[in-house]
């Protein structure tokens, strides 16, 4: 499966990733919880190529093949497919034309099974399946967006912040496909979020990302009872005083 | 008059019309304005020209080879120069295509010279129809609009329901995520400008069969293109066809009844009030924005 080993990534002159090693284990979900900044979607970006000459150190492999220093295109042709942050659709083709998009390189009969499998899971986009794009709502675009990565076929899935801008009802019924995804397809998936509760609450294995670095990794369990994670991303507090504020500042361990 | 004045405009139009729809193509998956377009299409006229009368091909090898010659041109030149600029802009890939403009037209006057030649054609300008009353059309006009006809709808077609022309519409909108669905960008880009480069060459024939052959045979058709498919909207292959027959017909009637001299003026003028009054154009079908 997908193993990043140790990578390093520059913007310029400022390192987003600081050595990042990860492994994909099969048919499961990983999660990847972090603040904004802490360069989630960087590491998908670096993992799919889509950075010029980057990662600058370490390597990316799937199964045998090194995919770093590969084209976009060539790894997307291996099986990975990615769902960007803020959805990317092809606003200006309708429902139909985008989800044929994403069976580009696939033979057209195979992609009309993919087609039925995906408004299956998303019936709301086969009602609008003529509609341009860029007239859907947020969450139907996140639908669009995630059906039109389902049309490749992926082995592995990396998602990135797909409940970003969505309503709370919405975040639930796309984390319930993305499990259904998970578990009747068995494709691997790499879930990049802020929503950290609802994320654990659909992983099997999580990392928590700070300043280009993973700081912690665990099972949701593991990673619920942390009393940092507890404290800085579900947002549970330790010790509240009886007026109802913090009594003092916790420091994170891991700093 | 009018009548004839109108259908001549209409048969002018067609060749503004093709050359609209060769800009509007790469326009439409890569937003660069093509101005070697023009000269493309000239020196693919010139590889006609020499099939035709140095190697004394019949008509129908010498403009296939013409036409493949054109789609090699502009495939080799966007994968030469275009494809080649770091970190590409918008107006730096302009000014590339006007560096190739000039290229192409040295080429051609290096290679054939500047004097002016007659363009074998298998249909006369000569042989006129009678469309009822005074009102006459000829042979080529004919077969200009027909093709120009033709091909506007065979390429509304390969945009709307072929795999690689709704690739091609993905390319331009959102190159990045087209990417990510495999989309091979460089070929489409390539393919693109292979496309339009036939286009204008259909174009370059059809008026070098009513003029004389030389390297400055497109640049005003160019032009009036140009001002074709600003006047359609940029983006619109139905709108760049429309917009070269109304070009076509405007500066004929400017020309009948006002002044044939200031005639060529029209184009220029017809840029610029669209640009003031709909700057998107008369048919193009912007998308717009959600906020």
């Amino acid at each position: 499966m997908l193993q990043v080993k140790n990578i390093e990534t520059l913007y310029g002159l400022v390192m987003a990733l600081r050595g990042v090693s990860l492994e994909l284990p099969e048919n499961k979900i990983t999660a990847i919880l972090g603040s904004n900044g802490a360069g989630k979607s960087t590491l998908c970006k670096t993992i799919m190529g889509m950075l010029d000459d980057q990662p600058d150190k370490g390597t990316i492999w799937l199964d045998e093949t090194r995919i770093d220093k590969k084209d976009t295109e060539d790894i997307v042709n291996l099986g990975l497919a990615y769902v960007p942050e803020g959805r990317e659709v092809f606003e200006e083709l309708t429902v139909l034309e985008n989800l044929q998009m994403g069976a580009y390189t696939r033979k057209t009969s195979q992609a009309k099974d993919d087609l039925k499998r995906v408004y299956e899971l998303f019936p709301r986009l086969k009602e609008r399946q003529k509609q341009l794009a860029g007239h859907l709502s947020g969450g139907e675009q996140q639908m669009l967006a995630i059906g039109r990565a389902l049309m490749m076929r992926p082995r592995i899935m990396l998602l990135d912040e797909p409940s970003l801008g969505l309503s709370p009802l919405l975040v639930k019924e796309i984390f319930g496909t993305i499990q259904r995804v998970n578990a009747e397809y068995g494709t691997t998936m790499l879930l990049v979020e802020q929503n950290a509760a609802m994320a654990l609450k659909n992983c099997h294995y999580g990392y928590v990302m700070e300043n280009g670095r993973f700081v912690l990794a665990g099972t949701p369990e593991e990673l619920m009872a942390d009393e940092d994670v507890r404290e800085f991303y579900l947002g549970i507090r330790s010790e509240v005083s009886v007026k109802g504020y913090q009594r003092y500042k916790r420091k994170k361990r891991w700093r | 008059m009018l009548g004839q004045l109108i259908t001549s405009g209409i048969a002018i139009g067609a060749t503004y019309a093709l050359m609209a729809l060769a800009m509007v193509i790469i326009y439409k998956t890569s937003e660069v304005l093509n101005f070697a377009q023009g000269d493309m299409a000239m020196l693919s006229a010139f590889v006609a020209y020499m099939c035709l009368s140095t190697y004394g091909l019949g008509f129908a090898m010498s403009f296939t080879l013409a036409l493949a010659f054109a789609f090699a041109l502009g495939a080799f030149l966007e994968f030469a120069f275009l494809r080649r600029a770091k970190e590409p802009n918008v107006l730096g890939l302009i000014i590339i295509t006007l560096g190739l403009e000039m290229m192409l037209y040295g080429l051609a006057s290096w290679r054939w010279g500047s004097d002016q030649k007659d363009f074998p054609f298998p249909v006369s300008d000569f042989d006129v129809y009678q469309l009822g009353g005074d009102v006459v059309i000829s042979q080529l006009n004919l077969v200009t609009l027909g093709v120009a006809c033709a091909l506007m709808i065979l390429l509304f077609v390969f945009f709307r329901y072929t795999k690689v022309g709704v690739a091609m519409k993905a390319t331009q909108q959102n190159q990045q995520a087209a990417r990510l669905m495999g989309i091979r960008v460089g070929r489409i880009m390539m393919l693109t400008w292979g496309m339009s480069s036939v286009v204008g060459a259909c174009a370059a024939f059809l008026i070098a069969s009513t003029d004389t052959l030389d390297p400055n045979l497109m640049w005003t058709p160019q032009l009036k293109g140009f001002s074709a498919a600003v006047l359609g909207g940029m983006t619109s292959l139905v709108g760049a066809v429309l917009g070269g027959f109304i070009l076509g017909v405007v500066e004929n009637l400017f020309g009948g009844y006002v002044s044939v001299e200031f005639k060529a003026v029209v184009a220029f003028a017809v840029i610029v009030l669209i640009l003031c009054v709909k700057p998107s154009g008369l048919f193009a079908k912007h998308y717009v924005r959600k906020v």
